[in-house]
């Protein structure tokens, strides 16, 4: 096939267009200010808002260990389903996903107001009401239900590849069973629970909408800070730059810090399905 | 040979359909000539009189609504996208005119100007009356629920420093309005570039953050409506929106009051950005509103207060003369107005503002 | 018991997953505007949805990006992987890398460095085109669906039978006859995959075009935040419930279709 790699030129000239400039706008707006000079003031101003970054990867890293939990195991009890069954699960999994995003958040607001659901549901159980709508809970609460299933597929997905014969021959030299689950079923899977790791971190270090509305604009995240400069109310598109850029750093060398563990990782990242 | 064709049919399946999107959305962008777009507040007009105007003139409305002042700011300040009509307020119209952002109204396509009181024309923000016409104006005020709060905790803006309304208090999500509030209480001027006192408003604002439930604008309509809250502070008009969507028979009482320290009195404003696409259908809208019939209902259906004298007597009565909605004489004197503030105050607030969201 | 402890364990997490999407979905026939008390049964908000031009417009410019940019995004990436799949080990490794950075920035950076894009375009160069709107939008939609596509046909790609197409062009089939009789019949369920996932990326994409839409295209997602900042309208009810709808027939298809094709295979290995 020579002469094919043709076929690429448009998409490469995409990236380039699309992905690669973008991000040197992001720079260039960054080391500047208002004026358009040279600065670094933006990045010195910065140390301000280290308050904002600490909430935000602390609650990033609990949901995603919290996701860790809840889906590792239902991954592995999918795995071990009929066929048929999984496609079901995979279903039960997915829709929710395709729905949109904000709908999700916006069901939870509903349940965990003060007057909400949740709230009715326990005064008629004569039990005390919680007051949890606008607290970081409620925010990592909404992070966990958003990005459960980013963290469940990609483990599913480690574990229906594992090889049977495997397990087979792990049981046939007398490992029990729990030996076969630590010593090949886990090690195997590793790659998928650490796409999941990213899968859900990266977006839930970075959102904006769900602070928002189940955070009640007190609870703010990095995301809130950048989208607070660029279009909410404190126009600053420099110091907003800034923050990206330094946030994006951030998420590349966590990025880089699981590839790192994964030995076996073909560089060629994960798929969702 | 059977699947080649297959593929080939949906190949140019995809094309067709391709293009069909293509001319569509072409479509669907339709002419500027005879669009305008309007980014007003939320809950800040009559949809009927949207149907209306598009009926009389022609002319399609693209409505689009935003929460602040300082967002719809920043949103033409990034330059991405142009808007024919936009309703800062008084000082964010003499922001907007100082930076070069506004339209100046060539006043012969208004006629309806006319209308408009003695009182508002050429008001501060727009000394020679060039760039807005005055849409609504009103004042700002504490709203409580009254089953919530204690009679004997009225009077004040301390009431929302108390801790008695621990997480049940909501506050105002924008720098200006915010950091007024906490202005007035430690009874400094709203207009202040004073940077001490500024910072110090800004403390204040930081020690009553554990109390505060949320930072919101029109999200208070839904809250205090289902009594979420017990203390918000809002503007005077959205008080008797909310007490016209209860009802009669509702459970949540609503009540509300001016701090006795003072409070703020605003005007809202027509204007035109610069880059508006269609400026003759922006100036057929502006017009249109303050016909003063057209005035009238958009007023009754707002509850804010209006600025012509003809449309206010169109008014049902109960509007019409209710003091808390055209305060006069010594009652006009507890009202501040904001003015545009300097350029490094400004970047103060916005940093103390940031500030104080995230600390 | 261990097979019963999963089995609950999975159906908590699934009541988990959907309890508050149903809950929606029951108080979209809630006759009252109260999101917590129920009120009566009534089709009341459904017919407000349907009469709301502001939802409908969103939900028309929704499906138009999502169908545009899956379609010009499937073209893209297939066409580019063929093109990776033919370079040699660096170029293409180094291209795979370069695909993986739009799908592992944070949405939020995509979408301001993009605005910021636009925004040089259509301010420092004059060129209108790039006034944030739909057009904008769907640049920004194919930006993020393109990788995704190109990820679910490279695996397709590799798994190829590449004896088959040396034979075809050694017999002296031309290059695009190879393509269309050989490859895409082979890669044809990557591709698919591909469209799929680019269409409900965009349908459930937020982040990005906040940032990167207009005034006159704004989408569902978009509108919804807007709206979540003021009253809030049980019609946001009545259009989950639909969307619910929507998406479960969507993907019952899809798996349908799926395991049709697998029963055919069976078939034709029995045979």
């Amino acid at each position: 096939m020579r002469g094919s790699k043709a076929f690429s030129y448009p998409y490469i000239l995409w990236l380039l267009l699309f992905t690669v400039v973008p991000l040197f706008i992001v720079i260039y707006f960054a080391f500047t200010n208002d004026a358009g000079e040279f600065t670094f003031d933006n990045f010195s101003y910065m140390s301000l808002y280290a308050v904002v970054f600490w909430r935000s990867f602390r609650l990033a890293i609990i949901s995603t260990v919290i996701c860790l939990i809840l889906g590792y195991p239902l991954a592995y009890i999918m795995s071990r389903l009929k066929k048929k069954h999984q496609t079901i699960a995979m279903i039960l999994i997915m829709l929710p996903m395709w729905m949109n995003f904000l709908l999700r958040t916006y069901a939870w607001l509903t349940i965990l107001e003060n007057n909400g659901l949740l709230n009715n549901f326990l005064s008629w159980l004569h039990l005390p009401e919680i007051a949890i709508i606008n607290t970081p809970a409620a925010v990592g609460l909404g992070m966990v239900y958003n990005y459960l299933p980013f963290m469940i597929l990609p483990i599913y997905t480690s574990l229906t590849k594992t090889d049977q014969s495997l397990i087979e021959a792990a049981k046939d030299m007398g490992c029990s069973e729990r030996q076969v689950f630590t010593k090949v079923i886990f090690p195997l899977s590793i790659p998928g629970v650490l796409s999941g790791i990213i899968m859900v971190f990266v977006p839930a270090v970075s959102t904006f909408v769900i602070s928002k509305i189940l955070g009640g604009g007190a609870n703010m995240l990095v995301g809130d800070l950048i989208e607070m400069q660029f279009l909410g109310g404190a126009y600053n598109a420099n110091m907003g730059a800034a923050i990206s850029l330094v946030m994006m750093v951030i998420i590349m060398i966590f990025i880089w810090l699981t590839g790192k563990i994964d030995k076996n990782g073909d560089g060629e990242g994960s798929v969702l399905l | 040979m059977k699947y080649g064709k297959r593929v080939m049919a949906a190949v140019l399946a995809a094309v067709l359909l391709l293009t069909m999107c293509i001319g569509l959305s072409a479509c669907g962008s339709s002419d500027p000539e005879n669009t305008i777009n309007v980014f007003n507040w939320g809950e800040y007009i009559d949809p009927e009189l949207l149907d209306q105007f598009e009926e009389e003139t022609g002319i399609r409305v693209n409505y689009t609504t935003v929460s602040t002042c300082e967002e719809m700011y920043a949103k033409i300040r990034s330059g991405g996208v142009s808007y024919d009509i936009v309703v800062p307020s008084d000082y964010m119209v003499s922001r907007m005119a100082e930076e070069g952002m506004l339209e100046e109204i060539e006043w012969d396509n208004v006629p309806n100007a006319q209308y408009i009181d003695e009182d508002f024309r050429n008001p501060e923000y727009d000394p020679q009356g060039k760039y807005s016409a005055p849409y609504q104006w009103g004042t700002v005020a504490i709203i409580y629920n009254k089953d919530m709060v204690d009679e004997e905790d009225l009077g004040g803006w301390d009431i929302l420093w108390n801790e008695k309304y621990d997480g049940n208090i909501l506050m105002f999500d924008n720098s200006r309005d915010a950091i007024g509030v906490a202005l007035k209480y430690l009874g400094y001027s709203y207009n202040t570039t004073d940077e001490d006192q500024i910072r110090e408003a800004a403390e204040m604002l930081k020690k009553q953050k554990p109390l505060v439930q949320a930072y919101v604008m029109d999200q208070i309509f839904d809250k205090m409506e289902n009594g979420e809250a017990a203390i918000a502070t809002y503007y005077v008009g959205d008080y008797y929106l909310m007490i016209d969507e209860l009802g009669e028979d509702s459970e949540v009482d609503l009540g509300f009051y001016i701090p006795e320290e003072g409070s703020n009195l605003y005007v809202d404003a027509l204007c035109i950005p610069k880059g508006a696409q269609n400026k003759e259908g922006a100036e057929a809208f502006i017009d249109f509103l303050l016909r003063p019939e057209v005035m009238a209902q958009n007023t009754e259906w707002i509850c804010y207060s209006t600025a012509e004298s003809a449309a206010r007597e169109l008014l049902p009565e109960e509007m019409r003369d209710n003091d808390d909605m055209y305060p006069t004489g010594d009652a006009l004197d507890q009202f501040e107005t904001y003015i545009n503030l300097p350029q490094n105050i400004r970047t103060l607030y916005d940093g103390l503002w940031v500030q104080i969201l995230s600390s | 018991m261990k097979k019963y402890i999963g089995r609950i364990y999975m159906v908590l997490i699934f009541l988990f997953m959907y309890a508050p999407i149903f809950l929606l979905m029951i108080f979209s026939f809630n006759s009252t505007k109260s999101r917590s008390v129920w009120g009566g049964f009534s089709l009341r908000w459904y017919k407000e949805l349907f009469q709301d031009s502001e939802i409908l417009h969103a939900i028309q410019v929704t499906l138009l990006v999502a169908v545009c940019a899956a379609v010009i995004s499937t073209i893209l990436g297939t066409a580019a992987a063929l093109g990776i799949f033919a370079m040699k080990k660096r170029p293409r490794r180094l291209m795979l890398t370069l695909n993986n950075v739009p799908s592992m920035n944070p949405d939020i950076i995509m979408g301001v460095s993009l605005m910021l894009l636009f925004i040089f375009f259509a301010q420092t160069l004059h060129m209108d085109f790039f006034k944030l709107g739909f057009g904008t939008l769907l640049l920004a939609h194919i930006t993020f669906d393109t990788p995704y596509v190109l990820l679910s046909v490279m695996p397709k790609l590799r798994q190829m039978d590449k004896r088959q197409y040396e034979a075809a062009l050694d017999l002296g089939a031309g290059t695009v006859q190879t393509f269309f009789r050989i490859i895409l019949p082979q890669i044809s369920t990557g591709i698919v995959t591909g469209m799929i996932i680019a269409f409900t990326l965009s349908i459930d994409d937020v982040v990005v075009s906040y940032f990167t839409s207009g005034p006159t295209s704004e989408t569902l997602g978009v509108l919804i935040f807007g709206m979540t900042k003021r009253r809030i309208s049980p019609e946001i009810n009545a259009l989950c419930t639909l969307m619910f709808v929507f998406v479960l027939l969507l993907l019952i298809i899809i798996n349908l279709r799926e395991l049709r094709a697998e029963r055919e295979r069976e078939r034709s290995e029995e045979r």
